[in-house]
């Protein structure tokens, strides 16, 4: 299963690394978002307080973007039943993809904390790095999981495009909340202690658990005719 | 009982539509078995049904020696499906397509590189961007794939459609060598003129049945005569 995962994974991004999707379309997409909030909101103060939760939205908003991009790629030339009619183990396809998917989410958050600090003048602090990094990792690995849990559901589906956002947004509001708490803790906004911010992690942890086990043994049934 | 495919009364649905309806076929190893027959006849649901893809309502079905009722996920990495779509990633080349299909069974590098020379693809197009390549050049990489997967049971539907004169020749070159090596194909084709001559045995599907026709090349040529015949240049992609 394992060796499935890192094949399904290296191929993946390899195919990232060539089209350039991430770089070219998807971090601008990311920072035109982050823009916007700062232009909506209009206040300094305002938008340095609700920093790390624009942050976490933004991200929700590409990875919807990842998650079609990973599955159009499967999808063009009929892959996914290629990989199926080769018997590819499912649950290395599953998290293969969710790797992939976690490696591109990964390079995007650090894009968008660093933005957050240029543009809502967020404050990064020593103490509270430890805790970033951890939650950072966390959440990353929930979004990816549950991103080619619901990707793989929704790219067997007529109007996969639609349907996925309905899908997806529901299901990672704990993701959105728990990070955005562990990230506010971690940053010290609203005089936030790091302390506060653990408890916030070990949800993540929990939502991580929870799709990794879930999604490993629900994927195969779900690409199945 | 060397059968590689044995179907009984075999009985396959989409939705509520039985697409094989009580279907009998034997095939043994080192045949090459057209399928011919009118669209929507169940040629390709017959194809899905061998490669495991497609769930056995009812009757009996063995392929290589694997009972699809009870575990029909068991015999696809034995099985090579090539359907309409190629199953090939756009953005790889030709030998990262090949490498990466080849990968799924453990092949090894020489094994890639003999399935890339065996479909002339080893030396200009080795390098070259999948998205890039025409149609005929696509189905020879897929066919490729195929060779590297050392599948032992071949489920081609329309192999010949997009291929050049010259890749057509290559294809049953190809498919006649790899049934000397061993494997068996099952081929379904409307190029009855083409793929009947390289079959060994001939059975028509309709209404999701199969009726035998032949066991040799030549009793299938009539046959192409048929509304459904489209010629040996038609399906020209390129």
């Amino acid at each position: 299963m394992l060796r499935v995962a890192r094949l399904l994974a290296a191929k993946d991004l390899r195919i990232e690394a060539r089209s350039r999707i991430v770089t070219n379309q998807v971090l601008p997409f990311a920072a035109i978002v982050m823009v916007m909030f700062a232009f909506a909101l209009n206040s300094d103060a305002v938008v340095s307080r609700v920093a790390p939760g624009l942050v976490w939205l933004a991200t929700l908003f590409s990875l919807l973007v990842l998650v079609q991009r990973a599955f159009a790629i499967e999808s063009a030339d009929g892959a996914t039943d290629a990989l199926r009619a080769a018997g590819v183990d499912p649950a290395g396809i599953f998290l293969g993809k969710a790797m992939a998917l976690a490696v591109q989410l990964a390079v995007l958050e650090i894009v968008l904390l660093l933005s957050a600090v240029v543009l809502y003048r967020a404050q990064l602090r020593l103490s509270g790095v430890v805790l970033l990094v951890t939650t950072l990792v966390a959440a990353t690995c929930g979004l990816a999981l549950v991103g080619t849990l619901y990707g793989g559901l929704a790219a067997g589906v007529r109007g996969r495009e639609t349907l996925l956002p309905l899908l997806l947004l529901p299901v990672v509001a704990p993701v959105l909340i728990g990070a955005t708490r562990a990230t506010e803790a971690a940053l010290g906004t609203g005089g936030a202690a790091v302390a506060d911010g653990w408890p916030w992690v070990g949800l993540l942890a929990v939502f991580v658990a929870l799709f990794g086990v879930g999604g490993t043994l629900a994927f195969g049934p779900l690409i199945e005719e | 009982m060397d059968h590689v495919v044995h179907l009984s009364n075999a009985v396959a649905v989409l939705g509520q539509f039985p697409v094989l309806a009580g279907a009998n076929l034997t095939v043994d190893r080192g045949e090459i078995v057209l399928l011919q027959g009118p669209n929507g006849a169940g040629k390709t649901s017959l194809l899905r049904l061998c490669a495991g893809l497609l769930p056995l309502a009812r009757g009996e079905a063995t392929v290589l020696g694997c009972d699809l009722r009870t575990n029909r996920e068991s015999v696809r990495s034995r099985v090579g499906m090539l359907g309409h779509a190629n199953g090939l990633y756009a953005d790889l080349t030709v030998a990262e397509n090949v490498r990466f299909w080849g990968a799924t069974v453990r092949a090894s590098r020489s094994e890639v590189t003999a399935a890339l020379t065996r479909m002339g693809l080893a030396q200009r197009l080795g390098d070259v961007v999948v998205s890039r390549l025409s149609a005929g050049q696509k189905r020879r990489t897929a066919l490729a794939c195929l060779i590297a997967r050392r599948a032992e049971l071949w489920l081609l539907d329309e192999p010949h459609a997009g291929l050049d004169a010259a890749g057509r020749d290559e294809l049953d070159a190809t498919l006649r060598e790899a049934t000397s090596a061993g494997a068996t194909i099952v081929v379904a084709s409307h190029e009855l003129e083409r793929a009947g001559a390289l079959a060994t045995r001939v059975v028509e599907v309709v209404g999701g049945q199969i009726r035998e026709l032949s066991s040799g090349p030549e009793s299938s040529r009539p046959e192409s005569t048929g509304p459904e015949s489209t010629g040996p240049e038609s399906g020209e992609a390129n």
